[in-house]
């Protein structure tokens, strides 16, 4: 005999309690603490920092012990969480070009005021397994020097005073800020919510889309112009002081492409930009979404929109990992009702088609 | 550590407001797809985050929820948001269709009519009824706005020269008030007339997409058709096993790997009702209470 399907609310409750038990693992292997995650895992938290659009170490690192580990499911849960917080405004723009730098290369120049800082970085390491790393290594302390005193300018503000390279556009100090996730996205979108779309976007998504412009598909001939990692300040414009309050500073990555040269009759050839900027140590992002901003830029600069990543609503309406992960995963809900429905409708054109199908052809009246 | 506190029904009333403005300018243009600035909730993109923020934005102490998904109240999802709401506003639920002031649904309308001062809210995936014809915005918006609706009836008549039939057998395109084409959500065409002329207030709430549309009670809605195609529901032509319905929208149940099939009610409130009121089908124990597991 049938019973109707009952006890989803224990089967829950349950469900829950053996994901817990789960994540905790091995009760003989020590558990990870916060500090662990934050200290050792320290890219994984820049990386749902970023796509989790909410500056906080701490937070990051709960997150992805509470989602084992799972990137997107952490970023989803400091997004959730982002989304009570109020919004008190707008800092002041953030003047990376005063970035206290760990790291800082540029592709285009061999050398630039400041120089070339390698700075921690997978880059020229041999991939191959380290079974020293498998337990209880303590590294040297690494090598330490006088802080150099000398500016290290952008290498696009250096291009930008031959006029070789478009200017950056300066923002205007009384325009609102654009904010897509308190005011709905429409399109075409302006450029400072195509940014604000792309540093929360799916790092993987945007790497493959880069990567796809490199391929040709939309080519936009880019070179690394620069790429900055370090600490810059935070400042907030207090109304009722009267002056900027210091917030306390924050580690970005910024990437600065350098691309294909536009022109005109009444205008001189010059590099275009494509910008990139990401919380914590994240190049391959910062990279990836500044190629995609390049792309993007196609409808701006005149250029014919053919690949799919200067499509703007193609990019913008699927980059989100958040958006893309629910929808694909919401497969898993029932869909008894709509599928009853298509069952029944297939059945029954089946069944005309078994029917036409079995009336005998008409002979032929004559052989 | 920021530990979190939250307000009344989660959202907070900000939020709440700019709902309520976007429900309201819905209302005033029945089918309109309102552009709102969904938040981010607790729960997947996809899984009722539209319905949850409209119900979130509506929702009164004094009122009472019932959710259900595919008819049922005791569908996991529908049992994870009913509970969201219990902790979040503290309100009381229902499972019963004719207790609720409040009723979120994912695929179904409950076989019971409702009444005034009822709303009904819907989860909704994709709220744009051309998506699958244009998928650029920019494009279907300026249809919408020029109520220029020919490609979905081409599309109809395509599936007829195709197959014989009208081949939508859920999210069946309506013309609310006639004007705007509109997505009734993926409920299944059976559902279609119950929205006409209803006496509740229906709301759609589609998070991921950011869209809010009405329906006030008592508007005009029809099934697109052709005159010598009319629309026709779909129904298994059977009464359910459990409370010998012969009006209700069925599940089909595969009892065995033999080809063993049963069909009963997906509506499971308005099922176990008429059990109650002694009605039987074939297959009918005495209405099922919760089975306890270890």
């Amino acid at each position: 005999m049938y019973v109707a399907v009952k006890g989803g609310e224990r089967a829950i409750e349950n469900a829950h309690r053996l994901l817990a038990h789960e994540r905790r693992g091995d009760r003989d292997v020590p558990e990870l603490s916060l500090g662990q995650i934050s200290e050792q895992l320290s890219l994984g938290v820049d990386r749902v920092m970023t796509e989790g659009s909410l500056y906080d170490r701490e937070l990051a690192a709960l997150a992805i012990k509470q989602a084992r580990g799972d990137l997107i499911e952490a970023i989803f849960l400091v997004r959730a969480f982002r989304a009570t917080l109020p919004r008190f405004g707008a800092t002041e723009p953030v003047d990376t070009g005063a970035m206290q730098v760990r790291r800082r290369i540029s592709s285009t120049f061999k050398d630039i005021p400041g120089g070339q800082i390698l700075g921690p970085t997978f880059d020229y390491t041999h991939r191959l397994l380290d079974p020293q790393l498998a337990e209880g290594f303590t590294p040297e302390a690494p090598a330490s020097g006088e802080a150099a005193t000398t500016a290290t300018p952008r290498v696009t503000d250096i291009l930008g005073r031959d006029g070789l390279i478009e200017p950056s556009p300066v923002a205007d100090a009384d325009a609102p800020v654009g904010d897509l996730t308190r005011e709905p996205l429409n399109f075409p979108a302006d450029r400072d919510l195509r940014l604000q779309n792309l540093a929360r976007a799916d790092e993987g998504f945007l790497l493959a889309l880069g990567y796809s412009s490199q391929r040709g598909y939309g080519r936009n001939h880019p070179f690394a112009g620069e790429i900055r990692f370090g600490e810059v300040e935070v400042e907030f414009m207090a109304e009722d002081a009267g002056f900027a309050v210091p917030l306390g500073s924050i580690a970005l990555t910024e990437c600065q492409m350098v691309n294909q040269f536009k022109g005109s009759a009444t205008e001189a050839p010059c590099f275009t930009r494509g910008y990139g900027l990401a919380f914590g140590q994240s190049e391959r992002k910062t990279m990836s979404m500044a190629l995609v901003d390049r792309s993007l830029r196609a409808r701006e600069l005149g250029e014919e929109v053919i690949a799919p990543g200067q499509d703007e609503e193609f990019v913008m309406s699927h980059s989100d990992n958040v958006q893309a992960t629910g929808f694909v995963e919401h497969l898993k809900l029932p869909h008894y009702v709509d599928f009853q429905s298509e069952l029944g409708l297939l059945r029954k054109l089946r069944k005309e088609f078994a029917e036409a199908n079995e009336t005998p052809p008409m002979r032929e009246a004559a052989e | 550590m920021n530990a979190p506190a939250y307000n009344f029904a989660y959202l907070d009333e900000q939020t709440k407001r700019m709902i309520r403005r976007a429900i309201l300018k819905a209302i005033a243009i029945p089918g309109y797809q309102v552009p709102f600035a969904s938040r981010e909730m607790p729960m997947p993109y996809g899984w009722g985050t539209g319905g949850v923020q409209v119900t979130a934005a509506i929702l009164g102490p004094q009122d009472v929820l019932k959710v259900i998904d595919q008819g049922s109240d005791d569908t996991t999802n529908a049992i994870s948001i009913r509970k969201f709401f219990g902790k979040t506003a503290g309100v009381a639920t229902a499972t019963s269709t004719a207790d609720a002031t409040v009723i979120q649904t994912r695929h179904r309308i409950p076989e019971a009519p409702l009444h005034a001062g009822q709303v009904l809210v819907y989860q909704v995936p994709i709220p744009e009824p051309l998506r699958f014809l244009e998928p650029r915005e920019t494009e279907t918006r300026r249809m919408h706005a020029l109520a220029e609706y020919g490609l979905m009836h081409v599309k109809l008549y395509e599936d007829i020269a195709r197959f014989g039939h009208i081949a939508t057998s859920y999210a069946y395109p309506v013309k609310v008030n006639a004007r705007y084409v509109m997505d009734p959500s993926p409920t299944p065409k059976f559902d279609n007339p119950k929205m006409d002329n209803c006496a509740a207030l229906q709301l759609f709430g589609a998070g991921r997409e950011k869209r809010i549309y009405a329906i006030p009670p008592h508007t005009d809605v029809v099934s697109l058709d052709f005159k010598d195609h009319p629309f026709t529901r779909y129904r298994f032509d059977a009464p359910c096993a459990l409370c010998g319905a012969g009006d209700s929208y069925l599940d089909e149940i595969v009892t065995d790997d033999k080809g063993g099939r049963m069909f009963v009610c997906s509506d499971t409130d308005y099922c176990e009702a008429r059990q109650h009121a002694g009605h039987r089908g074939s297959e009918s124990a005495a209405p099922h209470k919760e089975r306890a597991h270890g």
